[in-house]
């Protein structure tokens, strides 16, 4: 096989033979380029493998133990099937644009793209990648400088996403929402998007994963941003997948100066779920908040895998990852801080908290500075407890019953990640989705 | 009639340790009782059990709220069914806003009574009333459960929930510890308008003070986990005079 591992030192597990083979076979749509690229994705890949509990960045996922088999790239929904999920992650109160995928593949019909503003532009991956769009093909991959495995697969198999481009100077007020739905049987989805936010433009971006099916799905998901300089972009990314699903996504922005960046992911479902983010800071000023919240239950695992990259003066980074851990789910937090020789007067805080709710529960947390500027600030710190029993007490003498008495203790410690959205109807939608669902326990 | 608050020979223990060692108490609807006795004469310990705090075992005895078993109920219910503990030491609940608490406890007590649930419009109203007597900032319900307020502000607070939850039986622990003369005469006020016919209310208290404010119908002597002396509200005057030390080495 053309594609076969350099150095194959080792057997390929089932997983990624099938790999190899599907890549073997897939046809490349668009410009030669693009063929190089992912090719060079798929070599890159190939040359370590499936990740395993060996990579630092992978401790505590195995991804080569857990991905047991590759389920097949998804073929495209029944237009019916495809209409039914008109209402998918509809956020109430959120008057979003939005773009809709089913299966891995863009529903136009259930998408919004009429009166774009001006200076949006919004194109579907396959289209731009079919048109060759040099603007496209130039920065794809090329956003940051990520050496990891999962995000050379998605390179390598990219199928569907967005390509959203937002002129400069522009402020684009109506959230933008990216929904993914699943389809109803077993496949793998690579979704890629690319997000230019034109110089001192402005945007809020909604990913939206969702999945009603409990059969076993596979999701490797990407989303590139380019905050050019003085522009903002508010992200949100929502995870309700199914509860047989893995989910894979990849975070990669590049802030020039004085960008801002306020990223803010919520997990509520899936059997495993990894969100890394590669965050570098290389203009003078740059901000990035990124935070996140897992709510997880049964035997549900998220990875939420941090690396913020200061590489100009003055840039500061507000990290905040709250967990709430019910029956045997398990949390990771692994942030690692960079702080390049020169990056003087940095700011950049990291948190970590997790709430266990039963016995059974486990959080790890790994955060990791590395400092090479002796005029900075760096702080992080991580807790692990329980709730107080004392003020659930407190609650139930007034008469709140002990679900709803958790239900507010925890919401009120969830809430401190969710305050930070900006946008306030989308932090209201995001607030109401976790009071649901923990007044869903038990 | 039944009486509002039962209690029979009730023993308590927590972590092994026996604290209520043959508890009698009976509080009819309408009456004041205030509940005096020396530090570590299980004083908070009968709220505690009475409030069904975990880790306070009934061993012994029985404890009835309108002849329904407190034992039998978790902590919610008896506050549904009308116990109202007033905390010597409220909690801080970080996170948890003041209204979005109150018209949870409201709420969920009437929900509990089988009760219509109270409008948004209606449960402000009634806040601002009683912020009003109490002379609380509206401001300060806009913070979360407690979070910053003083020992005095703390008080008022829990005297506020008591007086929108209307409770038929109104524990006051130790409520006069951390106020100020100016605050121990609000609250008192606030209790004041509490008191009546239906109501019982019962105040523990190391000193006579602010019994000068809430005026008791009976006074009773806690000593070793026990009442040892029940009188009128003279008796309050006259422990002022002589001290628990009597008692002490009675109970010994």
């Amino acid at each position: 096989m053309s594609n076969a591992p350099a150095t194959p030192s080792r057997k390929l597990t089932d997983a990624e033979t099938r790999l190899a083979e599907i890549f073997a076979t897939q046809q490349s749509a668009g410009a030669p380029q693009l063929a190089t690229l992912r090719t060079a994705a798929f070599d890159a890949f190939s040359k370590t493998g499936l990740p395993n509990r060996h990579d630092e960045a992978w401790k505590y996922t195995d991804l080569r133990a857990l991905l047991r088999d590759v389920k097949p790239l998804a073929a495209p929904p029944e237009e019916s099937a495809a209409q039914s999920m008109r209402d998918a992650a509809v956020l109430t109160g959120v008057a979003a644009r939005r773009i809709v995928f089913v299966g891995g593949y863009f529903v136009p019909t259930l998408s919004d793209l009429g009166d774009l503003e001006k200076g949006l532009s919004v194109m579907s991956l396959s289209e731009a990648l079919a048109k060759g769009d040099a603007a496209t093909t130039a920065l794809l991959g090329k956003v940051g400088k990520v050496d990891d495995p999962a995000f050379a697969l998605n390179t390598a198999f990219m199928g569907e996403g967005v390509v959203i481009r937002i002129g400069a100077g522009r402020c684009v007020e109506r959230p933008i929402q990216l929904v993914f739905v699943a389809g109803e049987q077993p496949a793998t989805y690579f979704l890629r998007s690319l997000i230019v936010v034109e110089k001192g433009a402005r945007a809020t971006l909604i990913e939206s994963f969702e999945g009603a099916t409990t059969q076993e799905y596979h999701v490797n998901a990407a989303t590139e941003v380019v905050l050019e300089e003085g522009a903002t972009l508010e992200r949100l990314k929502i995870s309700r997948e199914g509860g047989a699903a893995m989910h894979v996504s990849t975070f990669v922005a590049s802030l020039a100066a004085n960008a801002r960046l306020s990223d803010f992911g919520l997990n509520l479902g899936g059997a495993l779920l990894r969100n890394q983010s590669f965050v570098s800071l290389n203009g003078q000023g740059a901000h990035a908040g990124v935070r996140g919240a897992n709510i997880l239950k049964n035997k549900e695992h998220a990875d939420a895998t941090l690396f913020l990259d200061h590489a100009a003066e003055r840039s500061e980074s507000k990290a905040l990852f709250k967990s709430v851990l019910e029956d045997s789910s398990q949390a990771v937090f692994q942030g690692k801080i960079l702080v390049r020789p020169g990056a003087q007067k940095t700011d950049a805080r990291m948190m970590a908290r997790a709430l266990l709710l039963s016995e059974g529960a486990q959080a790890n947390c790994k955060p990791e500075l590395e400092i090479f500027a002796d005029d900075v600030q760096c702080a992080h710190g991580s807790t692990v407890g329980a709730l107080d029993e004392n003020l659930v007490f407190y609650l139930m003498a007034r008469g709140i019953g002990r679900i709803e008495a958790e239900a507010l203790l925890t919401e009120a410690f969830i809430g401190e990640a969710i305050d930070a959205v900006e946008n306030r109807s989308v932090r209201e939608a995001l607030a109401a989705l976790v009071a649901e669902r923990l007044r869903a326990r038990k | 009639m039944t009486a509002l608050l039962e209690i029979r020979n009730l023993k308590a223990e927590i972590a092994g340790k026996q604290i209520l060692n043959g508890y009698d108490l009976t509080v009819k609807a309408g009456e004041v009782h205030a509940i005096m006795g020396p530090n570590g004469s299980g004083k908070s310990t009968l709220s505690y059990v009475l409030s069904g705090r975990p880790g306070y075992t009934i061993t012994e005895g029985q404890a009835l709220l309108a002849g329904a078993d407190l034992s039998q109920m978790s902590v919610d219910e008896r506050a549904a069914a009308g116990l109202f503990l007033a905390f010597q030491y409220p909690l801080e609940v970080p996170g948890v806003a003041t209204m979005t608490f109150l018209r949870a406890a409201v709420n969920a007590q009437r929900k509990k009574r089988g009760e219509e649930e109270m409008s948004s419009p209606d449960l402000i109203k009634s806040v601002k009333e009683i912020a009003k007597i109490l002379d609380m900032d509206m401001e300060m319900l806009r913070r979360p459960v407690n979070v910053g307020f003083s020992g005095g502000e703390k008080k008022r607070a829990e005297t506020l929930q008591m007086m929108l939850l209307q409770p038929k039986l109104c524990i006051l622990d130790e409520t006069d510890s951390g106020l100020d003369i100016d605050a121990l005469k609000v609250v008192s006020n606030g209790v004041n308008q509490l008191r009546s016919k239906d109501r019982g209310i019962v105040v523990i208290t190391h000193y006579q003070r602010l019994l000068d404010y809430i005026t008791p119908d009976v006074v009773h002597v806690q000593s070793a986990g026990r009442i040892v002396r029940t009188g009128g509200k003279e008796l309050a005057l006259e422990l002022e005079e002589t001290g628990y030390a009597s008692y002490q080495s009675e109970a010994a």
